[in-house]
Parts: structure tokens; C-alpha cells; sequence
């Protein structure tokens, strides 16, 4: 296979990773909604929480999209 | 179509004379576009609390409600993470997140965002954790050490979860760093390619005939950069807050080591 075709290939299959920091976001709002709304009262003290989780997963995601650059422009 | 990645080049803007160090070696002193967009993030945010601080009066006006709710909202931040000690980091995470805001603001209005620099982020990530390992040893001597030692977990597990946990304290600056370089270079480079399309597809147009079929997939090109434009917006403001809040939640870690 072509070196340079290689390249691009491997860059959009290590971008691949974003799929798993997508559904884990989706989790974490999913569960943060379900929690909110059967007890609204509670919601407002676990913002800094849903925050922190949200970052934690999407750094993983952003990982995979940082590596997919690297390949791409290196 | 424009090269997307253009925008995040370095330039020299004026040549100033290098000169060497001992140990580190030469170094550039040219005024580049990067400092140029870092100085005037810096003295925007000191012209604005300047001026929100200037006339400071009981019934607060338009400028001094904004200031305020500004400095509330990090200080609640950090009192509710941090604890009591959390007014002594107040400044610090105070500091960072209106200088990140700056910064990822100035990105989306000046073509060139300082955040979107690996330089840039990886030495607020490398300053915020130095501060980390510095109070909590200042703070809890070598007992600072307990916070990789989980405690309730059995002795033959420990030999499996303390080198986790020293790997995820070694990874915290690097991901603070790829966070927020990751998400600013990311939103930028899509709002450029998204903008290519408008130029592209437009010109397929102006052949005539069956190019004429390019406008509506321009406009929806345009209107796409005007949407993520609006969702930039959202995420220079939330990249900051998650920066703020994640210094406040490692310094918690540093205050409170010996708890765990």
C-alpha cells in the first residue's frame, strides 16, 4: 500500500476512539438528567460533579483526536 | 480550500536580538503573533476589572454587577470544592480561568487563539500541578504520599492500585494541557473547514449550469459556521470553568491528603 494513503487511513482509525467518549458523555448526561429530575432539589449541588465526569471522559476523546493529528501531520 | 491548520502558525511579527542562557541555550526574543494575542488577552482582563473597579459604589452599576458576579462565581467554586482553605487558592484559580476565558474568547474574534497553542496549555497544566505537589507537601509532609495509597483497600490489591493511581497523577497535567489545547484546535479547524465548503461550493456555482446546484449546499455550510460559531462560544466559556474546576478539585486532593 501507498505510505501516504497508510497515513490517512491510520489517522481516521485513531480518531475511531471519539466513539467511546461520545457514548460516555451520553451516559453521563443521561444519568445526571434521570438522578435531576426524580429529585430536582438535589440537582443543583452535583453540578461540579457532572462537570468533573464530563471532562474526565472527554479528555480520552480528545486524546484519540489529538493522536489522530499527530499521525496525520507528522 | 484553504489549509485549516494555517491559522495556528507562529509568526514573527518584529525580530528582536536573541541571546543564550547558560544550560537552556539560545533563545528567540522575536515579538511573535502568539505574545501579541497573550498580551492583549492579559490586559483585557485587567482593563475590564480596572474599570468594573473603577467608580465602586454601594448600588453597584452595570460594569461593578458583572465584576461581581464574576469573582462570586469563583470564589463559591472554589469554597465548595477546596473548603475553608479554598479562599487562600482563590486567586490562583481566579487567575486562570479569566485569563483561559481571554484567551479562548480572543481565539474566536482575532483568527488567532492563544489556547489553541500546546506551548500555552501545557504550561498552565505543568504551573497548576507544581502548585499541587508544592502546598501538599507543604501541608502534609511525606503523608502527602497517602493520597496514592487509597486506604479500606487490602494489602495484596495495593500492589495493583498504587501504580494506577501514580499513573493518573502523572497523566493529570498532561490531560489539563490536552483538554483545552485538544477542544480550542478541534472547534477551530472545524469552523475552518466548515467555511471552505462556503468558498468551494460557491465558486462551483458561479460555473453555471449544473453547478448551480452548489448554492444550497452552501448555505447550509454557512449555516452551520454561523451554528458553531454560537457552540465555540459555549465551549471557550465551558473549557475554562472545567480548567477551574479541575485546579480546584487537585488542590483539594493537596489540602486534604492525609483524609483519604
Amino acid at each position: 500500500m501507498d505510505p501516504e494513503a497508510a497515513k490517512y487511513i491510520g489517522a481516521g482509525l485513531a480518531t475511531l476512539g471519539m466513539i467511546g467518549a461520545g457514548i460516555g458523555v451520553g451516559t453521563i448526561f443521561s444519568g445526571f438528567l434521570q438522578g435531576a429530575l426524580r429529585n430536582p432539589g438535589a440537582a443543583g449541588g452535583q453540578f461540579h460533579t457532572l462537570i468533573l465526569g464530563f471532562a474526565l471522559t472527554e479528555a480520552l476523546g480528545i486524546l484519540s483526536f489529538v493522536l489522530g493529528l499527530l499521525i496525520l501531520f507528522s | 480550500m484553504a489549509d485549516p491548520m494555517h491559522q495556528f502558525q507562529v509568526q514573527k511579527i518584529m525580530d528582536l536580538p536573541d541571546f543564550s542562557l547558560p544550560f537552556v541555550g539560545r533563545i528567540d526574543m522575536a515579538v511573535t503573533n502568539a505574545t501579541v494575542a497573550l498580551a492583549i488577552s492579559f490586559a483585557l482582563v485587567v482593563l475590564f476589572f480596572a474599570i468594573s473597579t473603577a467608580r465602586v459604589a454601594v448600588v453597584p452599576g452595570r460594569m461593578q454587577v458583572i465584576g461581581e458576579s464574576v469573582f462570586g462565581f469563583i470564589d463559591d467554586l472554589a469554597v465548595s470544592i477546596i473548603g475553608h482553605e479554598g479562599r487562600k487558592f482563590f486567586p490562583y484559580v481566579f487567575t486562570l480561568f479569566t485569563f483561559i476565558l481571554a484567551m479562548n474568547m480572543l481565539g474566536l474574534f482575532l483568527m488567532f487563539g492563544p489556547t489553541a497553542q500546546l506551548a500555552v496549555t501545557a504550561t498552565l497544566g505543568i504551573m497548576t500541578i507544581a502548585l499541587v505537589i508544592i502546598v501538599g507537601l507543604v501541608k502534609n509532609g511525606l503523608s502527602f504520599f497517602k493520597l496514592f495509597v487509597p486506604s479500606g483497600v487490602p494489602w495484596y490489591l495495593l500492589v495493583l492500585v498504587v501504580p494506577i493511581e501514580v499513573i493518573s497523577f502523572a497523566l493529570r497535567p498532561a490531560t489539563l494541557a490536552l483538554r483545552l489545547f485538544g477542544n480550542m484546535l478541534g472547534g477551530h479547524v472545524a469552523m475552518k473547514v466548515f467555511a471552505g465548503f462556503v468558498v468551494s461550493l460557491g465558486a462551483l456555482a458561479a460555473g453555471g449550469g449544473i453547478g448551480l446546484l452548489g448554492i444550497p449546499g452552501a448555505a447550509l455550510a454557512l449555516g452551520s459556521v454561523v451554528a458553531l460559531t454560537a457552540l465555540e462560544f459555549l465551549v471557550a466559556f465551558l473549557q475554562a470553568f472545567v480548567f477551574a474546576v479541575l485546579a480546584c478539585v487537585y488542590l483539594n486532593d493537596a489540602v486534604h491528603a492525609g483524609h483519604h
